[in-house]
C-alpha cells in the first residue's frame, strides 16, 4: 500500500502529462468508428512534444482528451493538474478587453481580486503586449489575439500547456515570429508544451521531441527527438533537413490511404 | 553564442511590435458633420416631405373629418398642452408600458434560460413560445377584460402575453447562437455549470437577448395601445390609446391624429432613447457593428 502511495507521487512528478494505451472510438451511423488506437505517450515536466500528423489523425480528439474535455474509451490519462488549451481560433471572449480576458482566468483559479491586476500586466509584458489591457479584441491582429490567448492560457498556471495548432491561420511572418515568442516563452516559464500540426518544419522548429500520427485510425508511427539547439529558426539547414525526412515518412503513411 | 541569442529575442521583440502597428488600423469615430449628414438630416427631409404632402392634400380633400389640416393639429397640441394633459396622456401610457415590460422582463429572462437549457422544457414549450410571437397581442384583450375586468391589471396582462414570449425567445436564440468555441474555452479555464452560464454562455448570448428585448418592447406598446382603445373606463385615466379612442367617439379627427402621433412619437423615443443605444454599445464592444 505504502508502495503504491509512494509509487504514485513519484509518478506525478515525473511526468506532465502520461496518456497510457488511450483509444478513442465515436459512434457513427456506420458503427463504431476507432479514431485513436492504443496511444502511449509522457510529457516530461518542461519537455515540448509536437504530435505530427496528417487529417484524420485524430490530433484535436487526442488534444480533447488530455484537456479532459471528453473521456478516452479505453486506457488512462493522468496530468499534473488541469491542463491550459489553446485552439486555432484565438477564442478570446469579445465581450471582455484583452486584459479582462486574461482576468477571468485569474479569476476562475481564485486569484484575489487585487492581485489580478499586476499579475495580467506581467503576463501581457511576457507576451510582448503592454498596453493592450485595455483593447477590445476585434481591435488586435490576429497575430496580437493569439498572444494575448497565449497570456490567457499561461495565467492558469497548469504545468502543462495543450496547443491545437494555434498558429495555423496566422500569416506566414507571424508565425515565425510567434514560433520565436512561444520558444522565449517555454523557456523562460519552463512549462511541458504539447502541440499539434500539420506543418512539419513548425514541429521540428519548436519541438524537443516530434511524435508522428498515422491516419485512420490515428497511432503512433514513428518519434524522433530534435536536439537542434534553441533559438532555431524554420530557415536552419539541421531543421530543413530532419522535416525532409519526417515529411518522407508522413507522405509513406498517407500514400497507404490510397492504396485500396 | 549568447550575444548572438539575445540579439534573436531582441530582434524578435522589434519584429513583433512593428508587426503590431502594420495590422492595427485605428478607427475613430465619425464626427458631428458625419452624424448630422448621414443620420440626421434624411429622417428630416422625409418628415419634411411627409408635412408637404398634407399641407397639399388638404385643401384637395376639404374635409376636416376626413384630414383636419396640420395646423388644426397644432392646436390641438397646443390646447392639450395649455391644459397640462398633454404629458398626463403620455405618462399614463408609458408608465404603463415600461412597468410592463419590466414585469415581462422578470418573467421573460428566467424563462428563456430555463427553455434554452433545459431539453424537456424546451421540447414541451419552446414551440408554443415561437407561437405566441405570431399571434396578434391584441387578441388577449377580450379574454383578460373577461378574466380580470376592466382595469389596470389587465393592461399588465395584456402586456406580457406579448412581451414575455419575445423576450424569451431572443434570450433562447441568443444562447442556441453561442459558439460552441466559447463553451469549450470557458470550461478549460474551470468555467462549469453556474459559473459557465454567468461568465461565458450569458455574456455570450447578449446580442441575441438586446434583440429579444427591442422586439419585446415594440410588442409591448402595441399590445397597451390595443388594450387601451378597447378598454375605455373612466377610473382607467387617459392614456394615448384612450385618446384615441375619445377623439373617434367625439367625431374629432384632429385629435385622433394628435394620439396617432404621440403614438408613434413615444414609440420611437423610447427605441431610440433606451433600446437603440443599448443594442449599439454590445454591438460595438463586440466589434460587430463594423462600417461597410
Amino acid at each position: 500500500m505504502a508502495t503504491t502511495l509512494a509509487k504514485e507521487t513519484t509518478e506525478s512528478v515525473e511526468h506532465a502529462a502520461r496518456l497510457e494505451h488511450v483509444s478513442k472510438s465515436f459512434a457513427t451511423p456506420g458503427g463504431q468508428q476507432l479514431v485513436l488506437d492504443d496511444i502511449t505517450i509522457d510529457v516530461a515536466p518542461g519537455e515540448f512534444v509536437t504530435l505530427l500528423g496528417a487529417s484524420g489523425c485524430g490530433k484535436s480528439t487526442l488534444l480533447n482528451l488530455v484537456a479532459g474535455l471528453d473521456r478516452p474509451t479505453t486506457g488512462s490519462i493522468t496530468t499534473d493538474g488541469r491542463p491550459a488549451l489553446m485552439f486555432q481560433e484565438h477564442a478570446l471572449f469579445p465581450w471582455l478587453t484583452a486584459g479582462k480576458n486574461i482576468e477571468l482566468a485569474l479569476k476562475l483559479r481564485g486569484v484575489p481580486k487585487d492581485e489580478r491586476r499586476g499579475r495580467t500586466e506581467e503576463l501581457l509584458e511576457l507576451v510582448r503586449l503592454p498596453g493592450a489591457y485595455g483593447k477590445r479584441v476585434h481591435e488586435l491582429s490576429g497575430g496580437m489575439r493569439q498572444r494575448v490567448a497565449m497570456a490567457r492560457a499561461l495565467a492558469q498556471e497548469s504545468r502543462i500547456l495543450l496547443m491545437d495548432e494555434p498558429f495555423a491561420a496566422l500569416d506566414a511572418i507571424t508565425r515565425d515570429v510567434l514560433h520565436d515568442e512561444l520558444t522565449r516563452i517555454w523557456g523562460e516559464t519552463g512549462l511541458s508544451v504539447l502541440f499539434v500540426t500539420h506543418n512539419v518544419r513548425e514541429a521540428v522548429r519548436l519541438a524537443q521531441r516530434v511524435i508522428l500520427l498515422s491516419s485512420r485510425p490515428g497511432r503512433i508511427a514513428r518519434e524522433w527527438t530534435v536536439d537542434i539547439p534553441q533559438p532555431r529558426r524554420i530557415e536552419d539547414a539541421p531543421v530543413a533537413e530532419l522535416s525532409l525526412e519526417i515529411t518522407d515518412v508522413l507522405r509513406g503513411e498517407i500514400r497507404r490511404h490510397g492504396q485500396h | 553564442m549568447a550575444s548572438t541569442e539575445t540579439t534573436t529575442v531582441k530582434d524578435g521583440g522589434s519584429v513583433e511590435a512593428g508587426l503590431d502597428a502594420l495590422e492595427t488600423t485605428v478607427t475613430g469615430r465619425p464626427t458631428f458633420r458625419q452624424t448630422f449628414v448621414n443620420k440626421i438630416f434624411p429622417p428630416i427631409v422625409a418628415l419634411a416631405v411627409v408635412m408637404v404632402v398634407w399641407l397639399i392634400l388638404t385643401p384637395i380633400v376639404d374635409d376636416p373629418s376626413k384630414l383636419p389640416s396640420p395646423g388644426a393639429v397644432g392646436t390641438e397640441f397646443k390646447n392639450a398642452w395649455l391644459a397640462g394633459d398633454l404629458l398626463g396622456y403620455i405618462w399614463t401610457s408609458v408608465s404603463r408600458g415600461l412597468l410592463g415590460f419590466f414585469f415581462a422582463l422578470l418573467i421573460g429572462t428566467p424563462l428563456g434560460l430555463l427553455v434554452a437549457r433545459v431539453k424537456f422544457v424546451r421540447a414541451a414549450i419552446g414551440p408554443i413560445l415561437s407561437g405566441l410571437q405570431s399571434l396578434p397581442s391584441v387578441a388577449w384583450v377580450p379574454p383578460a377584460v373577461i378574466w380580470l375586468g376592466l382595469n389596470n391589471s389587465m393592461m399588465y396582462a395584456v402586456i406580457l402575453l406579448g412581451a414575455v414570449p419575445s423576450i424569451a425567445n431572443g434570450l433562447v436564440s441568443g444562447v442556441d447562437q453561442v459558439p460552441p468555441l466559447f463553451l469549450r474555452a470557458g470550461r478549460t479555464m474551470g468555467a462549469t455549470g453556474v459559473k459557465g452560464i454567468w461568465h461565458v454562455t450569458l455574456p455570450a448570448a447578449l446580442p441575441g437577448y438586446v434583440a429579444g428585448l427591442k422586439q419585446g418592447w415594440a410588442f409591448s406598446w402595441r399590445s397597451l395601445m390595443a388594450a387601451e382603445i378597447i378598454a375605455q373606463f373612466p377610473d382607467l385615466g387617459v392614456g394615448l390609446g384612450q385618446l384615441l379612442e375619445n377623439g373617434r367617439t367625439n367625431s374629432d379627427m384632429a385629435m385622433v391624429f394628435e394620439a396617432i402621433v404621440l403614438i408613434l412619437f413615444v414609440g420611437i423615443a423610447i427605441d431610440l432613447l433606451i433600446f437603440s443605444p443599448l443594442e449599439r454599445w454590445v454591438l460595438r464592444s463586440r466589434g460587430l457593428l463594423v462600417k461597410s
